[in-house]
C-alpha cells in the first residue's frame, strides 16, 4: 500500500438516537453495509432509538409529519388525524418496491452478519424497560463507558 | 488498475483487486484467490454462492447484495458471513471474479 493510501476503516459503532422510520434506518443501514465490506460493526439504541428493538414498538415505527420539514407538508396539515399513518404507509410501501426489508427483519438480519447490538443502560433505567422488552439481538444492556470499551479501535458514527 | 497472475494467467484487476474483465475468470483461478483470502479450500456450499453471484451479474449487469444473495442463493445470511468471513458482498465478488455489487442493503 503506498504511502497516500488512506487507511481502510476497520470496525464502527453506530449510535442509533432517534424512534422516527427516518431515525432508524440509516444507522441500520451503515451497520449492515459496514458488515458487508467485512467491517466490524456494533450497534447502541439510546433513547427513542430503542423503538427498533423495543418487541412491541418495532412494528410501530413511524415517519414524523410534524416538525419536520423533509416531508413538505405544511405543520397543520401534518398534524391531522392519519397524516403520519399515511405518509409512514406510502414510505414503507417505496421501501417494499426496492426490496428494503422492514425493521424487524433487517435487525434479524444484521443480527445475522455478526455484529453486535447494545441498548443503553441509561435510557433503559429511564424508560423503565428490561432486557425481556427486547428483540433477542440485543445482547446486553450497557452503559456508556462500556460502550466507549466496545468502540475502541474504531469509528463512532451517531445518527 | 494493474495486472496480476493468477493460475498462471495475467488477469487485470482494480485498485481492490476486482476483476476489469470477468470473462478472465476461471475456477482455479477462484481458488487461488479464495487461498489468498484465508479460505483454504473452496466447499460446494462456497460455490454455490460463486455461482449464483457469476448468474446474477451475467443476467443483471451487477451482483448481488448479501441481502439478495441471503434470499436467492440458497445460502442464509449467518452461513454467508461464515463462508466469507471477510465480508460476503465484496469477499465472494472477488473471489468470483466480477466487480463489486452495486447496492445499499
Amino acid at each position: 500500500m503506498s504511502a497516500t493510501t488512506p487507511e481502510p476503516i476497520t470496525k464502527v459503532s453506530v449510535i442509533i438516537s432517534r424512534g422516527s422510520l427516518d431515525g432508524i434506518y440509516p444507522g441500520l443501514i451503515m451497520a449492515n453495509g459496514a458488515r458487508a465490506e467485512g467491517i466490524e460493526a456494533n450497534l447502541f439504541f439510546t433513547f427513542f432509538g430503542l423503538d427498533a428493538v423495543h418487541t412491541k414498538r418495532i412494528e410501530h415505527i413511524k415517519v414524523a409529519t410534524v416538525g419536520n420539514p423533509g416531508m413538505h407538508i405544511p405543520t397543520l396539515l401534518g398534524g391531522l388525524p392519519g397524516m403520519s399513518a399515511l405518509a409512514t404507509h406510502m414510505m414503507n410501501k417505496k421501501m417494499h418496491e426496492l426490496d428494503i426489508p422492514p425493521i424487524s427483519e433487517f435487525i434479524e438480519m444484521i443480527g445475522d452478519t455478526g455484529a453486535g447490538m447494545y441498548a443503553c443502560k441509561a435510557s433503559v433505567d429511564m424508560f423503565g424497560l428490561s432486557k425481556d422488552d427486547f428483540v433477542p439481538q440485543i445482547q446486553d444492556i450497557i452503559t456508556v463507558g462500556e460502550f466507549y470499551e466496545r468502540a475502541a479501535g474504531g469509528q463512532i458514527i451517531f445518527t | 488498475m494493474s495486472t496480476t497472475t493468477l493460475a498462471g494467467t495475467p488477469v487485470e484487476v482494480n485498485d481492490e483487486g476486482f476483476f476489469v474483465d470477468p470473462n478472465q475468470w476461471t475456477r482455479e483461478m477462484a481458488e487461488e484467490m479464495a487461498r489468498a483470502d484465508g479460505i483454504d479450500e473452496l466447499t460446494p456450499q462456497h460455490w454455490q454462492v460463486i455461482d449464483f453471484m457469476r448468474s446474477e451479474y451475467f443476467a443483471k449487469g451487477t451482483g448481488p447484495t448479501v441481502r439478495i444473495l441471503g434470499k436467492s442463493s440458497g445460502v442464509a445470511v449467518k452461513e454467508l458471513y461464515q463462508l466469507f468471513p471477510k465480508g460476503p458482498a465484496k469477499m465472494a465478488a472477488r473471489i468470483a471474479g466480477i466487480p463489486k455489487p452495486k447496492g445499499c442493503i
